[in-house]
């Protein structure tokens, strides 16, 4: 069986899936149970500054039957006593050495209190620190959480603050609502983070009541932006974890980075850690179905790694980063068209009416005559000549593997756009543009 | 061609005899499998879970197809019973996982066999194997017949270190699986299949051995640690009326095997059908004889539809498949003409008092006989009990109950070295599959904790649900 153990910064976990800094990880009794049931680490729900939350605390997106594909809270750090939590966490790492127990912390924009907690938590021997720079709601409008993470100054400077008294690793988690992550991240490397963590919850509103106008979350008859998170947060945590894995700086500084945002099945998990991810970490998946799913993810990893011939983690963390690139360095001459196959056509017509409603009217219903039946139903036809390669129907294409799209060579040069305009800078001008397409043998109408 | 515009033909007389003998559900599609293994809710301590006899955990196997773990979700699946591809398609999920399904009520409940049968064909289409043998312990065991309960023990203690030796009388091993599951609900190929890993994890099985005739009991007692006895039952008694020796009368296990194991274009039927019996052996007898080509198959028993022990599902089956039934009709003699059957004389019934069964009891209406004709006539009024072997074992001390052989909740006899299970210890409940496999499961953990001490833990997790 592959070999699933991961180094974080010096952290070491027997797997790569952490639970989350969030209710899953509230308390000694939740992060035991999850360690037994085979979670390799926790991230302790966020200790800190004093707090009372309110009820009515989630909003979901449910989508055509399926509850909660996105889950929105309003939920402030942790409202337990702090001595109670560092009892427990001293405990929970007690009884399992072997396992990753990280404390999550927030408190107000003071040196001597980051310190103090710092010093105090540290005392539990607690694994490593992974300071909250993202909640988005309640603390915040105290000048905690993402109002910190936002500004890159602060992200450096309270990191710098931790990184003189914390003997143990510790990991500046990311808030997504920022226009780059980008500089916050180059930010805590500045600050002398020993590793990252992204992405926390995204702002957002859940919906409104069609009969009451109230908001939901629903807080007595308001409410008002709370995070986002879920698997409708994944493509957006993707992105944001290519960025910041694939930026040179720190890609040369090899601070490891720890996924979430939408994990919710062995897939999800290489996805991020295929994207420069070492360990990933859940909260919504965990609040939906339990710790038990873990054992899926750990099998359905190790078998997805047996039949792909890697032993350890380290072999396939990253893999996809090379690919992560920039539309003005795409090939420009890489052409595809799409081709149906008839075989496994259920004639929907659903390819036909988005290619003619909202792509680029190049699907034709045809009498093909493949058939021996007398009343037999036009079929899709793709002019390819016509065919942008725009992927649309594919991608409606309610069949697995009906709709592929082929690559073809149309004899377009292979060039980027930044190698175009370097070279032929006159094609900015639509004359000059037109001319080119006819050179390179591009017909658009 | 088009895929979707191959014909769909669901009337029987536009298939062929081949298609017919196909098994009635299609697998699922990747596609058909996903969707509605999301469908499940994957419960906290699910009562489809609580239902399976074998205890599988089924909301994690499910959860396995939907996350694309499908080789895993086949290890869940057989971790809990060895033989889950054959569960898959002969269990009567209607009133065990199904029948227990919370979206029973809203929805409908999740198709949990077909599942679990696109699991385990998976892993078995790929050749994945699960399970090792264990570290030898030196003990050795004989199973005496190579049914769903032998083959399960043997491959359980296999798995424990056992040396293991498994007796079968017949041709081939797989018991009833191989030989009395209606292809239509189980390929023979499944079952063998399942043989085949059974035998892969060490496990010896002797064909053409019948213990008893071949070796004796003392032989086997005195060359293993412990023995294993699950001979299962035995063939459709007499009905004790006139003409049951008429050529055209047949026994309906021996019309079932022949349709397991001889060419279906071979197999002779009549045109005119009356089975005896409304069991769900009886279901099969009829809804085979329609299947090879019988126009008209008629279902003879003599109290009502609502005591009949098919299942509902069954008896459902069989009236899709046109079968038809004469409920209150009691056989009183095969007629026959130049030695083969041609009619069967019967009388009405109408239903008295309860009797012990708690059922109604069915009482004769005075001359009301008449005659059903037919050219084939299938007794399917159950199975003898095994009382050949229950003589043999008798002087070992072995007991019984109501016929059957006695046994523990841990499967074992009242002889040390011998436990038994399956068919022939099930004095009551329903006679299955999936209670035989849980029984083989069982003993084999008995014996691991009588002979070395261990399974402890498998012994906690069989523990009868
Ligand atoms: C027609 C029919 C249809 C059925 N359909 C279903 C169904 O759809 N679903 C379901 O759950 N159950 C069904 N059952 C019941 C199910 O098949 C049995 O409950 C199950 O097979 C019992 O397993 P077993 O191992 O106890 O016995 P068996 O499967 O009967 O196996 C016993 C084995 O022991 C062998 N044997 C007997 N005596 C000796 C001897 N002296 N020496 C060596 N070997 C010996 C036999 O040859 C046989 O192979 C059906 C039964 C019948 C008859
Ligand atoms: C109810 C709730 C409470 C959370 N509380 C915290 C917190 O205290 N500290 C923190 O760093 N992140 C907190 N988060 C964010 C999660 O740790 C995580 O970053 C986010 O939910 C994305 O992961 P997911 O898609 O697996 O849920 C919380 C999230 C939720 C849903
Ligand atoms: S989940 Fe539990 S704590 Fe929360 S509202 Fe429901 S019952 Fe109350
Ligand atoms: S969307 Fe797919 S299935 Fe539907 S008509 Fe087009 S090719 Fe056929
Ligand atoms: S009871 Fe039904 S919905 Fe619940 S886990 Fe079982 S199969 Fe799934």
């Amino acid at each position: 069986m592959p070999d699933l153990s991961i180094n974080f910064c010096g952290i070491k976990s027997p797997n790569p899936f952490w639970l989350a800094s969030a209710p899953p990880a509230n308390s000694g009794y939740q992060v035991q149970k999850a360690f037994e049931q085979g979670w390799g680490g926790a991230v302790w729900k966020t200790i800190g500054a004093p707090v009372l939350n309110v009820c009515n605390r989630y909003g979901t997106m449910d989508y055509k039957g399926s509850k909660i594909i996105g889950l929105n809270n309003v939920e402030l750090i942790s409202d337990r006593p702090i001595e109670l939590n560092l009892k427990e966490m001293a405990e929970a790492k007690r009884n399992f050495p072997n396992h990753a127990v990280i404390a999550s912390i927030m408190v107000e924009s003071k040196k001597e209190a980051w310190q103090e907690i710092v010093k105090r938590t540290e005392q539990t021997g607690c694994d490593g620190f992974e300071l909250n720079f993202g909640c988005p709601h309640g603390m915040s409008e105290r000048g905690m959480g993402s109002a910190m993470g936002q500004v890159p100054e602060y992200t450096r400077m309270v990191t710098e603050w931790v990184m003189e008294v914390a003997t143990i690793p510790v990991i500046v988690k990311l808030t997504p609502n920022v226009t780059d992550i980008v500089i916050p991240a180059r930010a805590a490397l500045l600050g002398g983070a020993s590793g990252l963590s992204l992405i926390n919850t995204i702002n957002s509103v859940m919906g409104v009541d069609l009969d009451t106008f109230e908001l939901q979350p629903n807080v007595g008859g308001k409410g008002g932006h709370g995070g986002y998170a879920g698997p409708a947060v994944k493509p957006i945590a993707l992105h944001l974890l290519s960025a910041v894995a694939a930026d040179p700086d720190i890609l040369k500084s090899r601070l490891p980075i720890s996924g979430m945002g939408g994990v919710e099945t062995w897939r999800d998990a290489v996805e991020f850690m295929l994207l420069g991810a070492t360990s990933v970490q859940v909260c919504t998946a965990v609040m939906h179905w339990g710790f038990r799913i873990v054992e899926d993810m750990i099998e359905g990893m190790s078998n997805w790694m047996e039949e792909k011939g890697f032993e350890t983690c380290d072999d396939f963390i990253g893999k996809s980063l090379p690919r992560v690139s920039n539309f003005g360095d795409f090939d420009l001459g890489f052409q595809s068209v799409a081709r149906i196959n008839h075989d496994k056509c259920i004639q929907c017509n659903l390819c036909y009416i988005a290619c003619n409603d909202a792509a680029h009217q190049c699907i034709d219903l045809k009498e093909l005559k493949i058939t021996d039946e007398a009343k037999e139903r036009l079929w899709p036809v793709v002019r390819e000549e016509d065919c942008v390669g725009c992927d649309l129907c594919s991608r409606v294409c309610p069949v697995d593997d009906c709709i592929t799209m082929v690559e073809i060579d149309t004899g377009r040069p292979h060039i980027t756009w930044n190698e175009l305009v370097k070279s032929k800078p006159e094609v900015l001008e639509w004359e000059e543009m037109e001319a080119y397409r006819e050179t390179a043998n591009i017909h658009i109408h | 061609m088009a895929e979707h515009y191959k014909p769909t033909k669901y009337k029987a007389w536009e298939l062929t005899l081949e298609e017919r003998f196909q098994e009635v559900y299609p697998p699922f599609s990747q596609r058909e499998a996903v969707l509605e293994a999301n469908r499940c809710l994957y419960c906290h301590d699910a009562p489809c879970m609580v239902a399976c006899p074998t205890g599988i955990d089924i909301p994690t196997f499910i959860r396995k197809i939907a996350t694309g773990n499908v080789k895993g979700s086949a290890k869940t699946i057989l971790e809990s019973n060895l033989m889950g591809a054959t569960c898959a398609r002969v269990c009567p999920v209607q009133v065990l996982c199904e029948g227990d399904c919370v979206l029973h009520a809203d929805e409908k409940p999740i198709a949990i066999g077909r599942l679990q049968r696109y699991a385990t064909d998976y892993a078995n289409e790929k050749g994945i194997r699960f399970f090792k043998a264990g570290q030898p312990n030196g003990k050795k065991v004989a199973v005496v017949g190579a049914g769903p309960a032998g083959l399960s023990c043997a491959g359980e203690l296999a798995k424990l270190g056992f040396s293991v030796t498994v007796y079968e009388k017949k041709v081939w091993a797989g018991g009833l699986s191989t030989y009395g599951i209606v292809v239509f609900r189980e390929p023979v190929e499944v079952s063998l299949a399942e043989v085949k890993m059974i035998e892969e994890l060490g496990v010896t099985i002797r064909n053409g051995i019948e213990i008893g005739k071949d070796l004796t009991f003392e032989e086997l007692i005195a060359e293993n640690d412990a023995i294993f006895v699950s001979i299962g039952l035995g063939n459709v008694p007499e009905m004790e009326i006139p003409g049951e020796n008429l050529e055209g009368v047949h026994d309906g296990l021996d019309f079932v095997e022949e349709t397991k194991t001889e060419a279906l274009s071979t197999i002779k039927f009549g045109h005119r059908v009356c089975v005896v019996g409304a069991g769900n052996t009886a279901i099969d007898c009829a809804t085979i004889a329609r299947r090879l080509g019988a126009e008209r198959v008629t279902m003879i028993y003599r109290r009502s539809e609502a005591e009949m022990p098919a299942y509902h599902f069954e008896y459902e089956f069989a009236l899709k498949e046109g079968v038809s039934f004469m409920f209150l009709t009691q056989p009183v003699e095969i007629l026959g003409k130049d030695g083969k059957v041609h009619g069967i004389k019967c009388v009405r019934m109408d239903l008295g008092q309860p009797d012990a069964s708690g059922r109604r009891r069915p009482v004769h209406v005075p001359n009301s006989e008449f005659v059903v004709p037919c050219d084939m006539l299938i007794k399917a009024i159950g199975q003898v009990k095994p009382e050949g072997i229950i003589a043999m074992l008798a002087p070992f001390g072995i007991e019984t109950e109501k016929g059957y052989i006695k046994v523990d909740q841990h499967n074992r006899t009242t002889h040390a070295k011998i436990f038994a299970g399956g068919d022939c210890v099930r004095s009551h409940g329903e006679a299955s599959t999936v209670m035989a496999v849980q029984d083989g499961k069982i003993a084999a953990a008995s014996i691991g904790e009588q002979l070395v001490g261990v399974a402890r833990p498998l012994a906690a997790a069989v523990s009868k649900r």
